[in-house]
C-alpha cells in the first residue's frame, strides 16, 4: 500500500492557526494578570495572519486536497475572510467587557480560536468526515465558551442546555450520514452525488437521511423548529461570548449546507428545496412573531437572528448560484449587523450592570445622541429600512425567491418582515421618546466607542455601495 | 447468518430509545449524557455494518473518529455539569427553569 504526501498548501491557514493557537495555549500558562494582554495580541495577529494566508491562496478554481476530504475553492475563500474578519470584531469588543468580569483569560482566546479552526474545517470540508470533525471543534469550543463564567448560574443553565440539544444535533446528523453511507457506499461528497444521481428507483432511504441531516444543519443555523437553544443560550451567556456564537458560525453553518445539499446532494433538489421552505416559513414567522413579546434585547436578538436564519434559507432553496450567491451575502451581512447589535448591549454594560432589558435603552438619545444614532442605524439595518445594507440583503435574497416562481413565499417573507419591524422601531421609539431611567451620559471605553461606530458606519456604507460584496459573492458561486 | 437489516434494526431501535430517554426523562441530567452516548452507539453500529456489507473501510474509519469525538464530548459535558452543580446544588432536569421569555 503506498502513501501519497497530500498537498498541504490549500490547508496552509488551518495549519497557521493551529500551530498559533497550541503556542498561545503554552505562551499563557507563564503570563499573570498584568501581561495577560500578550494573549489578546497574538490571537487578534493569528487572525490577521490567517487572513493574510487566506487572502494570498484565494484563486478562481477549486483545489482539493487529502484523498478529496478537504477543498480550497472561493466560496470557503471568502467565507474564512469573513470568519477571521468577524472573529477579529468580536475580539475588539470583548476585551473591555472580558477585563471588567474577571473573564479575561487566556482560555476565551484559545477557545475562541479552536471554534475558529473548527468552523475552517466545516467551511473547507469536502466528504462527511470532515463535516462533522469541523461541526464538533467548532461546538464544543463554543459549549465550553458559554460555561466560562463560572460562578453564574445562567450561564451553566445555558450551557448545558447548549450542549445536549448540540450533542443530540450532531448524534442526528451522523445517524444521517450513516444512511446516505449505506446507500451510496462512499462518504467523499462528489462521488456522493454521482451515487445519488445513479440510484434508481427506491429514494426513499436517501431522503430518510437528508432530513436527518437538515434537522442537523438547522440546528445549527437555529432555524424554527430546532430553535429552542437560541434564545436561552445567547441569554444565558455573557455578553461577548452572545456575540461570538451569534455570528462566526452562522457563516460556517452557511457553509455545512451549501457543502452538504448543493455539493453533496444536487440530486435530491426537489426534496430539499421543500423542507427547505417549510423551514425558511417557518423561521421567518415565528422569529419576528415572538421577538415582540421579549423584554430582554438579548432574547429579542436571538428571535431576530431566527428570523434572519430563515432569509438566509431562501437564498440556498432558490437552487440556482444567482440564490446561493444571494444566502452567502445575507449570512456575511446579517454577521456584521449581529455584531453591531450585540456590541451595543457590550457597550451599554458596565462591571455589575448588564444592559439587558429593553427599558435601559429608554431614553439614550439624551444620555448620548451619537450612540442612538449608531444603534438606530443597526436597527433600521435589521429590520431591512433602504439605504442600510440589511435591505440589499433582503432584497437580493427576495429576487432570488422570485426568480425561482415563488410568489407566495416572497409575499410571505415580506409580511412578516414588516411585522418583524415593529420591534426594532420600537428600540428606536424607547431610545428616542422616553425619558432616560437614569441620567448621565454614556462614557464607553475609546476603543469601544471607535470599533462601535465604524460598525454602524460601516453598515451605512455598505448600504450605499453594496455591489463590491455582492460582485465578491456572485464571484464566489461561479455566477 | 445476521442479515444486514437486522443491525440496522438495532441500531434504529437504540437511537429511537436515547432520544425517547432525552425526551421523557425529567430527573437527571447524568441520565440525559448516557442517552446522547448511547445515540452515538447506535450510529456506530449503523456505520460497521454498512460497512462490512459494503466492503468498503472508510465506514470503519468513521466510528473510530466517533469514538474519539465522543470522549471528548463527554468531558465537557460533564465539566459543565459539575460547574451547573455548584452553582446549583441540583442536576434535577425540571429544575433547570430560569432562562424563560
Amino acid at each position: 500500500m503506498n502513501f501519497d504526501m497530500p498537498n498541504f498548501l490549500p490547508a496552509m491557514p488551518e495549519m497557521f492557526v493551529l500551530g498559533m493557537t497550541s503556542l498561545i495555549l503554552i505562551i499563557d500558562l507563564f503570563l499573570n494578570e498584568r501581561t495577560r494582554v500578550v494573549s489578546y495580541l497574538l490571537a487578534q495577529a493569528t487572525l490577521v495572519g490567517a487572513f493574510i494566508l487566506s487572502l494570498s491562496l484565494y484563486s478562481g478554481n477549486a483545489e482539493l486536497s487529502f484523498s478529496d476530504t478537504f477543498v480550497l475553492d472561493p466560496m470557503a475563500g471568502v467565507l474564512k475572510m469573513a470568519v477571521y474578519a468577524t472573529v477579529f470584531m468580536v475580539f475588539l469588543y470583548s476585551h473591555s467587557y472580558l477585563r471588567e468580569r474577571g473573564l479575561f483569560r487566556g482560555e476565551f482566546f484559545v477557545l475562541a480560536l479552536f471554534g475558529v479552526l473548527g468552523m475552517m474545517v466545516l467551511i473547507s470540508a469536502h466528504s462527511f468526515l470532515t463535516i462533522y470533525l469541523g461541526l464538533e471543534l467548532m461546538s464544543l469550543a463554543l459549549y465550553a465558551m458559554v460555561a466560562m463564567q463560572r460562578d453564574s448560574r445562567t450561564a451553566s443553565e445555558a450551557a448545558m442546555k447548549y450542549f445536549i440539544l448540540g450533542a443530540m444535533a450532531s448524534a442526528m446528523l451522523l445517524y444521517g450520514m450513516s444512511m446516505l453511507y449505506g446507500v451510496t457506499g462512499t462518504l467523499e461528497l462528489t462521488e456522493l452525488s454521482r451515487a445519488v444521481q445513479q440510484t434508481q428507483g427506491d429514494r426513499l432511504l436517501l431522503v430518510f437521511g437528508l432530513v436527518f441531516l437538515l434537522v442537523g444543519v438547522a440546528f445549527k443555523l437555529g432555524a424554527v423548529p430546532f430553535h429552542m437553544w437560541v434564545p436561552d443560550v445567547y441569554h444565558g451567556a455573557p455578553t461577548a461570548v452572545t456575540l461570538f456564537i451569534s455570528t462566526a458560525p452562522k457563516l460556517a453553518g452557511f457553509a455545512m449546507l451549501m457543502r452538504l445539499m448543493v455539493d453533496g446532494l444536487p440530486g435530491l433538489q426537489p426534496q430539499w428545496h421543500d423542507i427547505l421552505v417549510l423551514l425558511a416559513v417557518l423561521s421567518i414567522g415565528v422569529g419576528n412573531v415572538v421577538a415582540i413579546a421579549q423584554t430582554n434585547i438579548k432574547r429579542m436578538l436571538a428571535y431576530s437572528g431566527i428570523s434572519h436564519a430563515g432569509f438566509l434559507l431562501l437564498g440556498v432553496l432558490s437552487g440556482t448560484p444567482e440564490g446561493y450567491a444571494a444566502g452567502m451575502f445575507y449570512a456575511i451581512v446579517y454577521t456584521i449587523m449581529g455584531l453591531g447589535g450585540f456590541g451595543m448591549v457590550i457597550l451599554m454594560s458596565r462591571a455589575g450592570f448588564e444592559a439587558e432589558q429593553l427599558e435601559d435603552y429608554k431614553g439614550l438619545n439624551q444620555r448620548s445622541p451619537w450612540f442612538a444614532l449608531m444603534m438606530l442605524f443597526i436597527m433600521f439595518s435589521m429590520a431591512g429600512v433602504p439605504p442600510f445594507i440589511g435591505f440589499w440583503a433582503k432584497l437580493a435574497v427576495l429576487q432570488a425567491v422570485v426568480s425561482a416562481n415563488l410568489m407566495w413565499l416572497a409575499a410571505v417573507a415580506v409580511i412578516f418582515s414588516v411585522i418583524g419591524a415593529f420591534f426594532y422601531l420600537r428600540v428606536i421609539k424607547l431610545m428616542y421618546f422616553d425619558q432616560a431611567r437614569e441620567q448621565g451620559s454614556l462614557k464607553p471605553g475609546a476603543d469601544l466607542a471607535v470599533v462601535l461606530s465604524a460598525n454602524a458606519i460601516g453598515i451605512l456604507a455598505l448600504g450605499a455601495f453594496p455591489g463590491a460584496l455582492m460582485a465578491l459573492c456572485l464571484q464566489a458561486m461561479g455566477a | 447468518m445476521i442479515a444486514l437489516s437486522d443491525y440496522l434494526t438495532v441500531g434504529a431501535i437504540l437511537f429511537g430509545l436515547s432520544m425517547a430517554g432525552v425526551f421523557i426523562n425529567r430527573k437527571n441530567v447524568i441520565i440525559l449524557l448516557m442517552c446522547i452516548e448511547l445515540m452515538l452507539l447506535a450510529v456506530n453500529i449503523n456505520f460497521i455494518a454498512f460497512s462490512y456489507f459494503l466492503g468498503d473501510s472508510a465506514g470503519q474509519v468513521f466510528v473510530f473518529f466517533i469514538l474519539t469525538v465522543a470522549a471528548a464530548e463527554a468531558a465537557i459535558g460533564l465539566a459543565i455539569l459539575v460547574v451547573l452543580f455548584r452553582n446549583r446544588r441540583t442536576i434535577n432536569v425540571a429544575e433547570l427553569d430560569s432562562l424563560k421569555g
